[in-house]
């Protein structure tokens, strides 16, 4: 017999703030319409769920028990697309063979997903992302939410669960890949009394999604890593810092704690144990510079988001000066995957430096965008050329831009580098949150150095000197190359500036806010040297020995 | 708040408790100082903008020197401290929006409001403000009027759409 | 009290723990510029003037904020830091406008003091002229933010010391500015005592006394320490 036959088909919506912008409500409420309409109630469930991965080709849709995925769907294509799934429910009932679908939107496509951009992803963190309801507990429930963290308080001691993660090889996925273990340990060591966890979810960097869809998709999954978080370093309240530009994920966050403290499973004495936590969601208020762990403390605590010098770490000294412990949304994602299955199974995945997967927001000139999760150490060619399948217009790959703000260009030349920490490190640009911008042609670099820079002259706090002073005049400096007046010597200031704000900033963001430029100085001169004032160009001795 | 003869007892009372719509939000905050954002978010979606009186009534709620709110206030971009204007048009200037086209929607849009980016029109008509990143990076690039969020905009598509806003 | 031994640019010195690298420096007769730092204010280590380098690591240290430890190698003055510096110095000139031969504090500023100390004969950064306005609405004092190098003295010493809190730093990046109560005239804030610490403490000439002209701010900076530690005594504290 068919498994349609009494199967109950599901069609799954993406509600992601990706589709919600090309329509994904009005196509929601059509698709409820017609179902209605047709009195398919029982036989028909629109679910809205969260990030589907393809975003370019949004808005999305899903059709269980396959899974079979459209891509370009319109609220005028509800009807039909209803229509089809009612026929193929009857047809199904009557001959009890299998009823292909073939259904095909107006002016959308069926996405063909044994393609590389679902066969080269590895699914840990977004596993359940897109096929869960992200408003209702019970659909994470259903899945396996909170069954570590029952585990892990009524069978774990706190030492136990360090030592899992520690032994997983599990690294910060918000920058710079801080072992995860290790700062959970420092917490945990520290004396007992208050002790305060958070959860980083300022994603700023811009073309980075990441944390968004995850929270967005699956929000009891990050909540789940967290608590189990406070359990093992032995903190009873939390925060999660979130900016305020993500609604959506305010929205499902807000409901998702709500849930979890009606169900008990955040609150007091948790599973009958002594163990007690609950968490307080801040919203920011506009200030990329919050990312930065001391200055997001300074923001929870109410005031001005300037970063102060470390040490004291915030796992000696944080909020309200007690210890605490700052992940981001990816890393306690990771949690719950690595207690369930066990750190081995974890530390399999990735390389010898960079464990796991990571989550990708795939951008910018590339034909198939959206979100990706693969294992480290995947090429980077692998994942813009065959998954993203390359640039729009088929022109070719300048470079890839990974690490926002803070991170740097890999030239085409490049990309058979395998995303780990080192690797990215060593050609100058980070892992980051998880923006990965491909570059084309048509993009001057000198002008993608000078937007970085603006960025980070409107983020810098003022508080340092080199930060609030020399990104204005690198900026300025790289205005003067754009427009063509810059001399050899404005050239050779612009490095040597570059490598004093570095050097001699407060924090993250003045320290890397020259990363953009050095990374094009770097693979890119020739696009600086073009731009000099005629007569002032550099000798052909500094142009020979500079990258393609 | 100027001086005025209050003709009924309601103006009275509103006189005598400005800002009472936050009262709710400042006892479930506990008029902790570490609220501070918190509250000032929710004051400016109560009353549209932060005031020098919406300012100095959350120091003197939360008992904080008037300089470390305001000092607090001004560093973030999403706090506005003058009424706003009746439309928002919003350009995306994030990444994949810049490598797709943000800055010439940028200059459509400011010859055409005739402000530039950053301002709100005299006449209160429209303010022009830019974010960095919406994370709707595929939609790229990306245009906001009104809370709306418009995908894969042009020039022309943006001109067309500020035309139909209502004066 | 246990104590560290360390040596600054080869010099073995020995220093109380707890105490930090500026201090140690200071004790050993080496110099090492600062001007946000102020002995008897919470430090901060916004100029960078004070950075140093410590032997096994990449990264800059401010002295300022940076505890001794035993064995500690630190280097006060080499060819980078003194680059370094003397770019911090172009930066805070370049960034606002200082013109010193019509300036109250010439003579007796800091920020002019270090320029000599680092050697800046001229910027080789761009000027800004930024545009930037002058308050003199309180009865007895004056604030140019023209020469202001937001070294947030004036913030600290108010808080810190006098306890009104009058001023505060706003907006932010090239945008800060020191602020008075709401951004209001500082003669219509309530809360200033008139105290005057502010304008003694401030290494430059953006806070004044109303009637000085060109080179006639004498206040004293250092003066403070004597006053916090007077206070600490009658209070008991250490």
């Amino acid at each position: 017999m068919s498994p349609l036959a009494d199967a109950v088909q599901r069609v799954r919506c993406c509600s992601s703030a990706g589709c919600l912008a090309s329509g994904a409500g009005p196509l929601r409420q059509a698709l409820e319409t017609a179902v209605a309409r047709r009195e398919l109630q029982e036989r028909l469930v629109i679910t809205g769920v969260g990030c589907l991965g393809p975003c370019s080709q949004g808005p999305l849709v899903a059709v269980d028990p396959e899974g079979i995925l459209f891509g370009g769907v319109s609220a005028g294509d509800a009807d039909g697309l209803i229509a089809a799934l009612a026929h193929r429910s009857q047809a199904a009932l009557a001959s009890e063979r299998e009823a292909p679908l073939s259904w095909t939107p107006a002016a959308g496509e069926r996405l063909d997903t044994s393609g590389p951009f679902f066969s080269r992803q590895r699914r840990v963190v977004l596993e359940h992302c897109g096929l869960i309801d992200p408003e209702r507990i019970e659909a994470a429930m259903e899945c396996g939410a909170y069954g570590q963290l029952r585990r892990v308080v009524q069978t774990l001691t706190p030492t136990e669960v360090v030592e899992t993660i520690r032994r997983s090889g599990l690294r910060g996925r918000g920058g710079a890949g801080y072992p995860t273990g290790l700062k959970w340990a420092t917490v945990a060591k520290m004396p007992q009394g208050q002790k305060v966890v958070v959860c980083n979810a300022d994603e700023g960097d811009p073309g980075a999604f990441t944390d968004r869809s995850v929270l967005e998709g699956d929000p009891h999954r990050v909540l789940e890593g967290m608590v189990i978080a406070a359990y093992a370093v032995g903190a009873d309240h939390g925060f999660i810092y979130i900016r305020a530009e993500y609604e959506l994920a305010i929205v499902n966050l807000r409901r998702a704690i709500e849930q979890a403290s009606r169900q008990q499973l955040l609150g007091q004495q948790l599973f009958g144990s002594s163990f007690s936590f609950t968490v307080q969601l801040r919203v920011g208020a506009g200030a990329y510079v919050c990312g930065e762990e001391t200055a997001l403390i300074h923001s929870i605590e109410g005031g001005r988001g300037t970063p102060r010098p470390r040490p004291p770490y915030p796992a000696e000294a944080g909020v309200g000066g007690a210890p605490t412990l700052i992940n981001n949304v990816e890393t306690f994602a990771n949690v719950v995957p690595i207690l369930r299955e066990g750190a081995d199974w974890f530390a399999a995945i990735g390389t010898a430096g960079s464990k796991g997967t990571k989550v990708f927001s795939l951008t910018g000139n590339v034909r198939r965008g959206g979100l990706v999760e693969v294992p480290m150490g995947t090429s980077l060619a692998t994942i813009v050329a065959e998954m993203g399948e390359g640039t729009p217009d088929g022109s070719g790959i300048k470079a890839v831009q990974t690490g926002g703000p803070s991170g740097g260009c890999v030239p085409a030349a490049h990309l058979d580098t395998p995303v780990d920490y080192e690797s990215l490190q060593a050609l100058g640009t980070i892992m980051g949150s998880g923006g990965m911008v491909v570059i084309d042609h048509a993009t001057d670099m000198v002008a993608l150095a000078a937007f970085f820079m603006a960025f980070c002259r409107e983020e810098s706090c003022g508080k340092c000197v080199p930060c609030r002073a020399g990104t204005v005049q690198l900026h300025a400096l790289l205005q003067k190359h754009l427009a063509g007046e810059a001399s050899a010597a404005d050239l050779a200031q612009l490095e040597a500036l570059c490598h004093m704000v570095k050097d001699t900033s407060l924090c993250g963001l003045g320290q890397s806010a020259p990363k953009p430029v050095l990374s094009t100085l770097r693979f890119f001169r020739g696009e600086y040297e073009a731009r000099l004032r005629p007569g002032t160009a550099p000798s052909p001795l500094t142009t020979a020995g500079a990258a393609p | 708040m100027p001086t005025a003869t209050f003709h009924n007892s309601d103006q009275l009372a509103a006189a005598a408790q400005p800002f009472e719509a936050l009262q709710p939000i400042l006892l479930r905050h506990h008029r902790s100082p570490d609220s501070l954002i918190e509250i000032l978010n929710q004051a400016q979606q109560f009353y549209g903008y932060l005031s020098v009186e919406l300012l100095r009534h959350v120091a003197r709620s939360l008992a904080l020197p008037d300089s470390q709110v305001f000092g607090t206030a001004t560093f973030y971009h999403l706090f506005r401290f003058q009424p706003p204007a009746r439309h928002s048009c919003v350009v995306c200037t994030g990444t994949a929006c810049e490598v797709n086209g943000a800055a010439q929607l940028v200059a459509a849009l400011e010859g055409a409001l005739r402000i530039s980016l950053g301002a709100r029109r005299s006449d209160g008509f429209v303010s022009l403000g830019a974010v960095r990143c919406l994370g709707t990076c595929s939609a790229a690039p990306v245009l906001v009027i009104d809370g709306v969020v418009m995908k894969h905009q042009s020039a022309a598509s943006a001109l067309a759409t500020v035309r139909e806003l209502a004066p | 009290m246990s104590v560290c031994t360390l040596t600054i640019d080869g010099h073995a010195v020995a220093m109380a723990a707890g105490a930090n690298v500026l201090q140690a420096a200071r004790e050993a007769g080496i110099r090492i510029p600062t001007l946000c730092d102020l002995e008897g204010l919470s430090p901060v280590a916004a100029c960078r003037l004070c950075l140093v380098e410590i032997a096994g690591s990449d990264k800059l240290q401010p002295a300022c904020m940076t505890a001794v430890a035993e064995g500690l190698e630190v280097h006060t003055a080499t060819p980078r830091l003194r680059d370094y510096r003397r770019t911090v110095v172009e930066m805070l000139f370049t960034e606002g406008n200082h013109v010193c031969a019509v300036c109250v504090a010439n003579g007796h500023c800091e920020l002019q003091d270090r320029a000599v100390e680092v050697g800046m004969d001229h910027s080789r950064l761009p000027y800004r002229h930024p545009q930037r306005s002058v308050d003199l609405s309180h009865h007895c004092f004056g604030l140019d933010h023209n020469r202001c190098i937001l070294c947030t003295r004036c913030v600290r010493v108010c808080d810190e010391v006098e306890g009104a809190h009058v001023w505060d730093v706003g907006w932010r990046g090239e945008h800060c500015r020191i602020i008075a109560g709401l951004d209001q005239p500082w003669g219509a804030v309530d809360a200033c005592t008139d105290c005057g610490k502010c304008v003694m403490v401030c290494p430059t000439g953006a806070l004044f006394h109303k009637g000085d002209t060109a080179e006639e701010k004498h206040d004293d900076s250092s003066r403070l320490v004597d006053l916090v530690r007077a206070r600490q005594a009658r209070q008991g504290s250490p």
